[in-house]
């Protein structure tokens, strides 16, 4: 059967190149990297070079790169440090309701040690409003966090409107960037962010690695204490051969950038426009305007989206579901809820996300299917156009 | 390993008895698509036995598994059988299902009892098997199937 990878927002596979900068490094370049000898400073070496690969895709210095064990570290660092060195300041962070988890649900954790927290709404379109984040600013506020493109709805946030208030009101920008690294422009040499989280296994590099970039004279607390790892910043022996395919990831995903957003946005453009065309009642939620490039969000009326999700994983095509039903939680998408969906249209959203390793076969093949599917399980249904819901 | 056994696969993918019978002599609906579940079950009754169900419903896979097995449970069977069937033994004949499933099978065995209800409406009958059964308790439901925990508790109490 016919295996089709459309969740390239949930991960990615390594690539090959990737793969085989990383395996050297497992058996026989093992060395330390805070090791005096040779076999240790080689190591050294090598972490060096990822930091500048990884710097270079954010057009940032790489002494502002600090290796964690992935986005969520990241997220959780930058938050915790920046409440914690700025706790004499304030104690307000001002963020939105369509964040990731890693963020949400550390600032409802800070709100519980005596953070105060400002969960901004989205427009129709899937963005925040820039004024109605500076309105929602305090003489107690410390901290912006938004992220830079959602990871549900693929929409990019107004970053760089955001930065100019923040620096403007003195406050730190943390932006969670996991979903935006190597899908749009990020050049942090023209945007005020101070903190950046990233994540390589969404960039085609492997799991449990990442980085957070702290902009030079940014001062946060450290978050994970132990030895002198990342110029005292993060403690804990180097994830080496992840950081090395991290470090080719980046190096990657900066030379194929053009040739990648074509890909992915010419395949999910014809997949959109098929979808809605040849299967009625369908919607795509959030706008195409400033979209992750492979991103589709769409509502199939009167289906629900776990049955469509195991009926495409029975011809071998892997989707998300924007409710999440099919996970241990019963609770509907936070994100689609913020975008204004009725609760009963969430139930049947499938999330699309493609990548360099989808081909115009995988596309039709899925058009095909998904249509069969979806009609099929409408004549299962109760509710329909014709009798309303 | 898949989410679901061989057996609620196949009646998701394969439903029993899915449709609608024209001129019911009962027809229920219990759940709702905001809860994410909605089961609709039309029953003929020859004698006091039913002799023919269908269902539709608009739910996740075990919600479509249920209702199949639902209706191949009741054809057969004397209203007061049917009215016997347990959201327990649904998940037994389906082989199992995920804890955060069960649900599934109560909303299955309260459409059941919702078909039922409105025979008995029809026809001027009453069945003690429908003794305290409200079928529009949907409401209720909802707070109960769409939060986790609440459901987790309220399934095991059921069971």
């Amino acid at each position: 059967m016919r295996q089709v990878y459309l969740d390239y927002s949930a991960t990615t596979p390594v690539k090959k190149e990737v793969l085989d900068v990383m395996l050297p490094y497992f058996s026989e370049k093992y060395g330390n990297p805070s090791s005096l000898y040779t076999l240790g400073q080689e190591s050294k070496d090598a972490i060096t070079k990822a930091r500048g690969q990884v710097a270079s895709l954010i057009n940032a210095d790489p002494a502002e790169v600090f290796f964690t064990a992935g986005g969520t570290e990241s997220d959780n660092w930058a938050l915790f440090g920046a409440v914690d060195a700025l706790k004499k300041k304030g104690n307000h962070i001002i963020t939105t309701k369509i964040e990731h988890h890693a963020i949400l649900h550390s600032c409802e954790f800070l709100e519980k040690h005596g953070c105060d927290v400002t969960y901004l709404d989205i427009d129709c379109e899937g963005r925040v409003n820039v004024e109605d984040l500076e309105a929602a600013i305090t003489d107690k506020t410390i901290l912006i966090s938004v992220m830079f493109l959602n990871n549900e709805i693929g929409t990019v946030q107004p970053i760089k409107e955001i930065g100019e208030i923040a620096k403007k009101h003195g406050i730190l920008f943390h932006t969670d960037g996991v979903q935006a690294l190597g899908n749009i422009p990020i050049d942090l040499k023209s945007l005020n962010v101070d903190l950046l989280s990233m994540s390589s296994h969404k960039i085609y590099g492997p799991k449990g690695v990442g980085a957070l970039y702290v902009k030079k004279g940014v001062k946060i607390s450290n978050y994970i204490h132990g030895g002198a790892q990342e110029i005292k910043r993060r403690a804990g022996t180097e994830n080496l051969p992840g950081i090395v395919g991290f470090g080719k990831a980046a190096e990657l995903a900066k030379e194929n950038f053009d040739s990648h957003v074509k890909h992915c946005s010419d395949l999910r453009n014809y997949f959109v426009d098929k979808v809605l065309n040849n299967i009625p009642n369908t919607y795509l939620n959030a706008t195409m305007d400033g979209r992750h490039p492979g991103n589709a969000n769409i509502t199939f009326e009167f289906v629900e989206g776990e049955a469509m999700l195991l009926s495409l994983d029975m011809q071998g095509i892997s989707v998300s579901t924007g409710s999440a039903c099919s996970s241990a939680s019963l609770v509907p998408s936070h994100v689609l809820t913020a975008l204004g969906i009725p609760v009963e249209k969430i139930h049947g959203t499938l999330r699309f996300t493609f990548g360099d390793f989808t081909t115009k076969e995988d596309v039709d093949y899925t058009l095909e299917a998904l249509t069969n599917i979806v009609n099929k399980l409408r004549q299962i249904s109760p509710v329909s156009s014709e009798k309303g819901w | 390993m898949a989410i679901y056994n061989e057996k609620v696969m196949d009646h998701f993918m394969n439903p029993r008895n899915m449709g609608e019978i024209e001129n019911a002599d009962g027809k229920g609906t219990y759940g709702s698509p905001v809860c994410g579940d909605m089961m609709q079950i039309t029953i003929k009754v020859e004698n006091d036995v039913i002799v023919d169900a269908k269902f539709k419903t608009f739910g996740c896979g075990s919600a479509i598994a249920s209702s199949s097995i639902a209706t191949v449970l009741m054809v057969g069977k004397t209203i007061d059988e049917a009215l016997a069937i347990t959201n327990k033994q649904i998940v037994e004949e389906l082989g199992g299902l995920p804890n955060v499933k069960i649900h599934c099978s109560v909303l299955a065995d309260n459409a059941i009892k919702a078909a039922i209800y409105d025979y008995a409406q029809k026809s001027g009958k009453t069945y003690a098997g429908l003794e305290g059964f409200d079928p529009n308790a949907e409401e209720d439901h909802h707070d109960v199937a769409c939060d986790e925990e609440a459901c987790g508790g309220s399934c095991e109490k059921i069971k």
